[in-house]
């Protein structure tokens, strides 16, 4: 589904990413670990097409297109989804109207009529259940106002309202209790599937305890430095990431 | 004050006209209007040298230079025409409407107020000849025109407008509508529109005034408004500046407010090749409240000029202002707000705030906030911001699948909603959300993608 390359991303000046390499198949869930700073959020926001990151080198095939010949709006309309580790607030956009219209954008990609009154309604009503959300935050201005855990049960909603196929989650986990944790996780859950792929960035291995990856990679210092199974998350449980830190460094001079 | 000579006499000429020719108005009135003319010819129209500070971001020479006539009646032609403009402002049937063409009343276009409970909205001519005592007592008492030129030249030409008298303790929560048109005379001309709002003790009234016209070159506005407030009367104004690009307006408003009376005034604008949005509020009551909003969107190389100020000299008073602009390609906008407190006004609560989005790189914003304080108990603030359009939350909503122009029109229309959703009668709120989304027609905007 998703195949990187070689990829190298800079913010103005600085090299963030420096080669990475990656491929994630439907049906697959990745977790991409490291310490902060490694490079975990630029990868997702490159993916997204955020205009500040820019692909210096390598190449992103999504589903057989150049992802990155792409605007940030395309590829939404082609099934990526970014979960925002601070989701913005939009003081005077209705939250109903603002998802009505991604809806409804994304359906016109696919050659969608635009969805009636009732059956969004209908739709959202099913997928506010899944996240515990009370209604009343819908006719409320997108994330303003919302606590930490409000914003990022948010973020799943419109996940799980744009139905995309590939879902990159920065940090979804980070500043939630364990009851909000575990509501966000079931919402992750939701949107496993045979045709849909997951890549999780985390800190921390508790949100793994809720959604098992298949995949589990160690970015450090613009690299993924090791790939394994998800025991490689309990070993970093364990040990951190300075057993791994010798390594990355040396690869890097080499 | 300094002042720019006009280049003809066409004021002189219609001034005389105008004065040789209304026998029929009350006794005071000819005399008030050579008073006012005289008081205009000294003061000369206002320029924006160093040292006037009221007029430091508007440059009113085009006004001066050019000639306007001054339209004397309404012809046949002019009220059809009218009724097809009326088309672009906002309406509703529970509405009473008051029309005025080129600035005299068209009873044809306006609906008649349901008799009750002594509520008065009618023609200023008229209530001249029936309750000539109110008028007199009311008229030009606020907006005095010893140091306002546009306010000497509307008094000058004084004839007619609309009067609205709110009995003490009636409410009506219906609003009432006075529309001024301007039609197309095949060259530019003047109208002098007027409007005196009388709202006795715990009376309770909506008012929505529009300035509308035609489309087919410049034509000059100079409106003046003056409100009266009595002890624990609630006012609901709203103020529409709907007139075209290449139109001059001029809007002097001036309220006095007794005691526990709220005001609300919020003015809306599109376009308008030289705008002036001044409004004055005099807080002479103890627990008197005062609020000033605005929102506007300009274009191209139109100038608008909000002009406000609030003068606490009572104790336990309390105002605010609150801003916004949209402005696009070369078009300047202006705020400045004024809160003068006096020493006797203890207590007073004054908060401004000014907001601008900057769509594009030539677009300039002045906001010159001003406070003036002579009490020591009071709680006083003002803010000023500009910006574009936040790059991270188009970035956002271009994430979720909207293009760049449709997350732009949804954040400017997020930003106009702020003032739009404090409109009370919903028709006018529904029409104002249409008008600011560039959904009317005759009021679109270009979008700067």
């Amino acid at each position: 589904m998703l195949v990187i390359r070689n990829l190298h991303v800079s913010i103005g000046d600085v090299e963030i990413l420096k080669g990475v390499d990656l491929t994630v198949n439907a049906g697959e869930a990745h977790a991409l670990m490291g310490p902060n700073g490694s490079g975990k959020s630029t990868l997702t926001k490159a993916l997204a097409g955020h205009p500040a990151y820019t692909v210096t080198q390598g190449e992103v095939v999504f589903q057989g297109k150049d992802l990155l010949a792409l605007s940030p709006e395309a590829r939404a309309r082609e099934g990526i989804f970014l979960g925002f580790q601070y989701p913005l607030e939009l003081p005077g956009v209705r939250t109903y109207q603002f998802l009505k219209s991604a809806v409804d954008a994304i359906r016109a990609h696919r050659g969608l009529e635009p969805m009636d009154i009732k059956g969004f309604s209908k739709l959202l009503d099913e997928k506010m259940k899944v996240m515990e959300i009370d209604p009343a935050l819908m006719k409320r201005s997108v994330n303003e106002g919302f606590s930490g855990g409000e914003k990022k049960r948010s973020e799943m909603l419109q996940m799980l309202m744009l139905d995309p196929k590939l879902a990159l989650l920065d940090e979804t986990d980070s500043g939630l209790d364990i009851d909000a944790l575990k509501v966000v996780a079931n919402g992750i859950n939701a949107q496993r599937g045979p045709s849909k792929a997951l890549l999780l960035v985390t800190h921390y291995q508790r949100l793994l305890k809720y959604v098992t990856p298949d995949f589990v990679h160690v970015l450090m210092d613009g690299r993924i430095v090791r790939s394994g199974g998800r025991e490689l998350a309990h070993e970093l449980e364990e040990k951190g990431y300075d057993w791994l830190r010798e390594p990355a460094k040396s690869g890097a001079r080499a | 004050m300094t002042q720019v000579l006009t280049r003809d006499d066409t004021y002189l000429a219609d001034f005389q006209a105008l004065d040789r020719g209304q026998h029929g108005d009350a006794a005071w009135l000819q005399p008030l209007r050579q008073r006012a003319w005289s008081r205009f010819t000294e003061l000369g129209f206002p320029t924006a040298v160093r040292g006037n500070e009221r007029w430091k971001y508007t440059n009113v020479a085009p006004i001066a230079r050019s000639s306007f006539k001054h339209p004397v009646d309404i012809r046949p032609d002019d009220l059809s025409e009218a009724a097809k403009l009326l088309g672009r402002a906002p309406a509703h049937a529970d509405w009473t409407t008051l029309v005025f063409v080129n600035g005299r009343y068209a009873p044809a276009l306006s609906t008649a107020l349901p008799e009750a409970d002594g509520l008065r909205a009618t023609s200023l001519a008229a209530a001249f000849a029936t309750e000539g005592a109110v008028v007199e007592q009311y008229l030009t008492r606020y907006a005095a025109f010893d140091d306002e030129a546009f306010t000497a030249l509307n008094t000058a030409f004084l004839r007619d407008g609309a009067f609205v008298a709110v009995p003490d303790g009636a409410s009506f929560p219906s609003p009432i509508h006075v529309i001024f048109v301007t039609t197309s005379r095949g060259q530019p001309t003047v109208t002098h529109p007027r409007t005196l709002v009388v709202a006795g003790r715990h009376s309770s009234v909506t008012l929505i005034e529009s300035y509308l016209g035609h489309a087919s070159g410049p034509y000059f506005t100079n409106a003046v408004t003056e409100i009266a407030a009595g002890e624990g009367a609630r006012i609901d104004h709203y103020r529409l500046l709907l007139e075209g690009r290449d139109v001059f307006h001029v809007g002097t408003s001036r309220a006095r407010q007794e005691a526990d009376s709220a005001l609300s005034s919020t003015s809306f604008a599109v376009g308008c090749a030289l705008g002036r949005n001044a409004f004055h509020v005099l807080l002479d009551g103890q627990g008197g409240s005062s609020v000033l909003n605005g929102l506007y969107r300009i274009a191209g190389k139109e100038h608008l000029d909000n002009h406000m100020g609030i003068d606490h000299v009572r104790p336990h008073t309390t105002s605010r202002m609150n801003y916004r602009g949209i402005l696009d390609g070369a078009s300047t906008g202006v705020f400045s707000g004024r809160v003068l407190v006096k020493k006797e006004a203890q207590k007073t609560d004054a908060q401004q705030h000014d907001k601008n989005l900057i769509l594009s790189r030539e677009a300039q914003s002045f906001a010159k906030p001003s406070l003036e304080i002579y009490a020591d108990d009071v709680k006083c603030s003002h803010g000023a911001a500009a910006g574009d359009i936040d790059e991270d939350a188009l970035f956002y909503m271009q994430s979720r699948g909207l293009d760049r122009r449709t997350a732009r029109k949804l954040l400017i229309q997020a930003f106009a909603s702020h003032i739009i959703d404090t409109v009370k009668p919903e028709p006018l709120q529904d029409y104002l959300n249409r008008l600011f989304a560039g959904a009317l027609p005759g009021f679109q905007f270009g979008d700067t993608p």
